[in-house]
């Protein structure tokens, strides 16, 4: 009831911190897409450079997001500059790794096939890799985006703003309804924005490649 | 047409190819065959460029093709895989209408050609146009696969295992079905496998290789007659004593229980029977053991829908040989008629026996073994 209340009273400003979830998380996301697909492109055609590149991607994954944010407040300073480039980073793994196996799978005899009738380098990646391939970037896509959505709500923690800052208010002044009122939300945002982009990830997926039912 | 000229192809220390030099007509059938390993596929894929030989020079039509744009190039050959490889994304018509997109046809015309294709491959446009190729059999696809590399009319075609994949009643029809439109279509094809009774049936010259060497190119009679090497003996079947086929008795080479069926059977059983008894073609034969004509997978599949029992659909008019013959008949019989079976016929009309290319082979090979 008290959490009804909360919305009640302060519907602007749940709203602005939602949309301000979004654009960090947009943001970082949109970035991380711009360029991690050409990254990952990049990475097929070089198997060493691929291996360096995804074990170094994969370490920014395994360190604590907490600490990460605190590792770079001494060089950025705080706020949404900070956040943004960590949120990138961290979402920089699923995309360039899920570009990177989807080209990778494609069978190499459709890449033979595609050479032999004349179709230049750019032509098998726009023609045969890429439409291959992107409901599989598309996967990565949604899974970074899904647990950037968590993340940004620690970004508060550093300036950063979004519903993170409910939830740390709240919690510092014992209020349970403020609490839910910055994680509730959050937790839909996670939840709408995979059911949007599972959609998206399916659409994008060639009609010749789609089970039959 | 083509022609290499003291092709070398290496890898690090290893030689795929070792010096060739080959000459290809126009309108020629050219099959390589050889054992895995023999540059084959290598000397096939340097046509096209996919593959760039170390020494030496290829022509077409008197161009070395190094000197050309190996993309232009590869626009103007038709190329055809094993796996076949149609691209799942795209619709049939897309797959078959590819090389004509690379080359920037205008849509109508490309489309009056996809359709032409289907067509001619038997497989009409209203139903397939605009299926994808996971809706279709193994038959189907590598027929599409065929359309595929005939779509912007190439004088050239390349074709590296394409029937290895399918089950042999299908490959079987495919061969046939290659070898009718080659006879309309008149084009320059080169073709690898490693399966003689393939090069045989399909081959106007056949290039047997071995360690990168091509160790003999002639017509598949000449191959059988006159061997000049141990080893193009010993890959076409030990038949040594095809040197004097002339001496040799149909009795003694022939099968001598062919896979046969009753008029009366349905077009259902001849399938099974084709089917368990891994043949592609039936002996028709009546209840007393007299010889009627012979049907094959192909007559069945095509009047599937028309006919019933293998009495409407038989073929009568069947080049024979009686008891007495020798092989050497036998084989003027298969070239001049261009047929892969020769039944073995007795005086009172019964079917002794039948002589397929293949067992020509085994059966002397075998008695060499022995």
């Amino acid at each position: 009831m008290t959490l009804f209340n909360f919305f009640i009273n302060n519907p602007d400003t749940v709203l602005r911190l939602a949309l301000e979830h979004l654009q960090l998380t947009g943001s970082a996301i949109l970035t991380a897409i711009a360029i991690g697909v050409p990254l990952g492109i990049a990475l097929t055609r070089n198997k060493h450079l691929a291996n360096i590149v995804l074990a170094v991607t994969s370490v920014f994954q395994t360190i604590p997001s907490i600490a990460f944010f605190g590792l770079l407040i001494p060089f950025l300073g705080i706020g949404k500059r900070t956040a943004v480039l960590v949120l990138f980073l961290y979402a920089l793994l699923p995309i360039v790794k899920n570009t990177y196996t989807g080209i990778k799978e494609v069978s190499p005899f459709m890449i033979d096939a595609g050479r032999g009738m004349g179709m230049t380098n750019m032509q098998i990646l726009r023609m045969v890799e890429l439409p291959q391939a992107l409901s599989v970037i598309m996967a990565g896509v949604r899974i970074a985006t899904v647990i950037n959505i968590g993340t940004t709500t620690i970004a508060a923690y550093i300036g950063a703003g979004g519903l993170g800052e409910l939830i740390f208010s709240g919690i510092q002044l014992y209020r349970n309804e403020m609490i839910l009122a910055g994680a509730l939300p959050a937790a839909i945002l996670a939840i709408l924005a995979d059911q949007v982009l599972g959609y998206v990830e399916n659409a994008l997926k060639p009609k010749g490649l789609r089970k039959k039912r | 047409m083509i022609s290499f000229k003291n092709v070398t192809k290496k890898y690090d220390n290893f030689v795929a190819v070792d010096n060739i030099t080959l000459n290809i007509n126009r309108g020629e059938f050219v099959v390589l065959i050889g054992p895995s390993g023999c540059g084959k596929t290598t000397t096939l894929r340097m046509i096209n460029r996919l593959i760039e030989p170390t020494e030496g020079t290829i022509y077409i039509n008197g161009t070395d093709i190094g000197k050309l744009d190996a993309v232009e190039l590869r626009r103007n050959i038709g190329y055809v895989i094993q796996q076949i490889a149609l691209f799942p994304h795209m619709t049939i018509a897309q797959n078959i209408g590819l090389v004509p997109y690379l080359k920037n046809w205008p849509e109508k015309k490309r489309r009056e050609r996809v359709e032409e294709l289907l067509e001619f491959v038997g497989m009409p446009p209203a139903e397939f146009y605009n299926r994808y190729p996971n809706e279709l059999s193994g038959g189907q696809q590598q027929r599409i696969g065929v359309a595929r590399a005939l779509a912007a009319d190439p004088d050239i075609i390349l074709m590296d295992e394409p029937f290895g994949a399918v089950d042999p009643i299908t490959r079987a029809t495919l061969q046939e079905e290659l070898l009718r439109m080659q006879d309309k279509l008149e084009k320059t094809i080169v073709f690898v496998t490693h399966d003689i009774d393939e090069a045989l049936k399909l081959a106007d010259r056949i290039a047997i290789m071995k360690e990168g060497r091509v160790l003999q190119y002639d017509s598949p009679n000449q191959l059988l007659t006159n061997p000049s090497h141990g080893f193009v003996e010993e890959f076409i079947g030990r038949d040594r004593l095809l040197k004097q086929p002339e001496f040799i008795n149909v009795i003694d080479v022939m099968i001598k229980n062919p896979v046969t069926i009753l008029p009366e059977r349905t077009l259902t059983q001849a399938l099974e029977k084709m089917r368990q008894e891994k043949v592609d073609s039936l002996m028709v034969v009546d209840q007393s053991g007299r010889f009627m004509g012979l049907t094959t997978a192909r007559d069945v599949l095509e009047n599937f829908e028309r006919a019933e029992r293998v009495s409407e659909i038989l073929t009568t008019d069947v080049h024979y040989v009686d008891e007495d013959a020798n092989v050497s008949q036998v084989l003027a019989i298969m070239a001049q008629k261009r047929v892969g079976y020769v039944p073995v016929i007795s005086g009172d009309n019964k079917l002794k026996g039948l002589i397929t290319r293949s067992s020509l082979v085994n059966v002397l090979g075998q008695r060499l073994n022995t």
